[in-house]
């Protein structure tokens, strides 16, 4: 964990009007050097002016590209084959321990566990709103409804339901819902939920769930109403019935953006961090790879081991990113 | 779909279930809303649903979380506030002008190699930005040194923003330039060809043509970067988290969530602050928002 700020030296208004005018000036200096750029580089003509349209075009994205990214990713696979201070050689050791030390192993395991359930349950859930909210009245209200916790930050998702698993002791008044909900039911004394593992893996899974749910119902939705209706129908003429035509028209119709929902989920499920930080900070066994790497990186300042986790989630979201974007290209090739 | 399955889709049981799921859905929100307006001593003895037998309203946890603080800070969260929107509107703007820019010359210049550079940030997707933390994060602080020379020296950019516009700038780039170049490679060629024939250079030519005819494009990636940029944890944390000077609203909530014990009606006031601003942003350009999410669908 980072030091808490436990004083913030001139929180006064002064202090957000600084700021305020640092983003500004930030804001309009980036715009003038462009705007300028595109004044002088606008006069140079014939030959020049594709080449200085490309420089001032290409060579800004490229080389934040190059200096941001490339290289950076790059090192971090050369860090990874090397101690805590980045300077001696250990060789595959940081991979070895990754895959054998019991802690850690516990926390690959906890991530294959998330990736697995949490994306199938979103995805199969915004699947059945998708086709059962189609028709009702106020469709557009509820799938707004739905689709919200999109919009509310992962963090601010772990406070709004770690006021649902919120536990007090028997006898105390309960101020979380869920034990609420079991002693309303005649469950008397329910337990703390965040430290019964494994259920409290499966409590912030809840979370991501309720995030993600909207985001696979919308973009199904839309797959769905765009299946074309007269092949619809021309199942219906040969005599296939309701479910029937569900599971062998619409569903193939609708099975390339079905994965491209899936494999997006299990991206965000493999890099989130948040949630387990913010609910449990990664104990009572929860910890999750994108934390555990954060954790190794930088609070226990071992670059090696946290570079080596890096690398193998690189390595668990190549395949999913990679199929997508293969996907895709060839979509745009066919187009 | 067949008579029968159509009516027991849209049926009763069906509504039921939909409505079940959405009622669901927004209870935790609606517990979080309710709480944030609750007096202090309430919140920390009783469940927000006995608002219901025992109403009693407040906006006082609004003001003490901005302005007064209680979690022994002097300043309250209105300074994180602050730092939130000046991360958020920097890298939502710098990404996008690069990007579209980027995205022009890869669709309307031509030259050798254009397409090997597409395809590499194309690939640059898969790249998780954990991979680029730790070298990015030493570049920021020390500069770049082969043995003892200093090719770039250090910039002394703690406590500034600069690192995490740039950081949030250079994650945005390769989904930024595909779904830009998608969109500005479509533009009909007879516009841009005429344009050419009546002597406008590149620049003229982005600025007058391509910038108004990709203005849907650049508005639906921009209220995605901005919402990403304003959500996001890792970031922040990495590149301004140890600085109150710096750190946004997501940092600090995290902070306090962390804690166990916390002040709860603050908590839930300070949650709440936190995601109205996304809110807005969300409800206002919810279509343009829509379309953005389905064509970002694969941000890595």
């Amino acid at each position: 964990m980072p030091t808490a700020p436990t004083t913030l030296a001139d929180s006064t208004l002064a202090d957000a009007v600084t700021k305020s005018m640092n983003t500004a000036g930030a804001v309009i200096g980036f715009l003038a050097v462009l705007a300028a750029l595109f004044a002088v580089a606008g006069r140079a003509r014939g030959r020049w002016s594709r080449r200085t349209a490309l420089a001032v075009f290409l060579v800004p994205a490229l080389a934040l590209l190059t200096v941001g990214l490339l290289i950076p990713a790059v090192r971090t696979i050369y860090l990874s084959l090397h101690g805590a201070d980045g300077t001696r050689s250990v060789g595959m050791r940081n991979y070895v321990w990754a895959f054998t030390n019991d802690a850690i192993r516990q926390v690959l395991l906890n991530t294959v566990v998330w990736i697995v359930v949490a994306p199938i349950a979103a995805t199969a859930l915004g699947l059945g709103l998708a086709v059962l909210v189609d028709r009702m009245r106020h469709e557009a209200l509820y799938k707004a409804l739905i689709f919200l916790p999109m919009a509310v930050s992962f963090v601010g998702a772990s406070i709004i339901w770690k006021f649902v698993y919120e536990y007090r002791a028997p006898g105390e008044h309960q101020i979380g819902l869920l034990s609420q909900v079991f002693m309303t039911l005649g469950w008397k004394n329910p337990p703390n939920w965040l430290l019964s593992h494994p259920l409290n893996n499966f409590l912030l899974m809840v979370i991501l769930v309720w995030v993600q749910t909207g985001f696979a119902m919308v973009v199904l939705s839309a797959a769905i109403k765009a299946v074309p209706t007269d092949i619809v129908e021309a199942a219906k003429l040969d005599g296939a019935r309701g479910v029937r035509v569900f599971v062998f028209v619409t569903l193939p119709m609708i099975r390339n953006t079905m994965i491209v929902v899936l494999t997006t989920i299990m991206i965000t499920t493999l890099k989130v961090f948040d949630i387990v930080r913010t609910m449990t900070g990664g104990n009572f066994g929860t910890q999750v790879l994108a934390n555990e790497m954060y954790s190794q990186s930088f609070v226990q300042f071992n670059t090696g081991r946290g570079s080596a986790l890096a690398v193998i989630l690189f390595l668990a979201v190549l395949p999913l990113v990679g199929y997508n974007i293969v996907r895709l290209r060839k979509e745009r090739v066919a187009r | 779909m067949s008579e029968r399955v159509r009516r027991s889709l849209s049926g009763p049981l069906a509504s039921l279930a939909v409505i079940v799921v959405t009622v669901l859905w927004t209870i935790p929100t609606f517990g979080l809303f309710v709480s944030s307006l609750r007096p202090a001593g309430q919140v920390a003895d009783s469940g927000w649903w006995t608002v219901f037998t025992h109403p009693s309203l407040t906006l006082a946890n609004y003001h003490t979380v901005l302005f007064e603080g209680g979690f022994g800070v002097s300043g309250g969260l209105m300074p994180y506030l602050v730092n939130s929107l000046a991360i958020a509107i920097p890298a939502t703007l710098f990404p996008l002008v690069i990007a579209a820019m980027a995205a022009y010359a890869l669709a309307w210049i031509r030259f050798k190699g254009s397409s090997v550079i597409f395809f590499g940030i194309f690939a640059l997707q898969v790249v998780p930005l954990q991979m680029a933390l730790i070298p990015l994060l030493r570049l920021f602080s020390q500069g770049v040194h082969v043995g003892n020379v200093a090719i770039i020296p250090s910039p002394h950019l703690a406590g500034t923003y600069v690192p995490v516009w740039v950081a949030h700038t250079i994650f945005a780039l390769p989904l930024a330039i595909f779904l830009l170049h998608n969109f500005i490679a479509q533009l009909p060629r007879e516009v841009m060809e005429a344009a050419v024939m009546d002597g406008a250079s590149h620049f003229k030519i982005f600025r007058s043509i391509v910038v108004p005819l990709a203005a849907p494009a650049l508005a639906s990636f921009a209220i995605f970067q901005f919402l990403w940029v304003w959500n996001d944890l890792l970031v922040a944390l990495t590149f301004a988290g140890g600085t109150p000077q710096v750190a946004p609203l997501t940092a600090r909530l995290a902070q306090l969530a962390g804690g166990f014990g916390s002040r709860w009606e603050l908590l839930t006031a300070g949650a709440f602050v936190s995601i109205v601003i996304p809110l807005i942003v969300f409800f206002s350009l919810q279509r343009f928002f829509v379309r953005g999410l389905v064509a970002g669908s694969v941000k890595g």
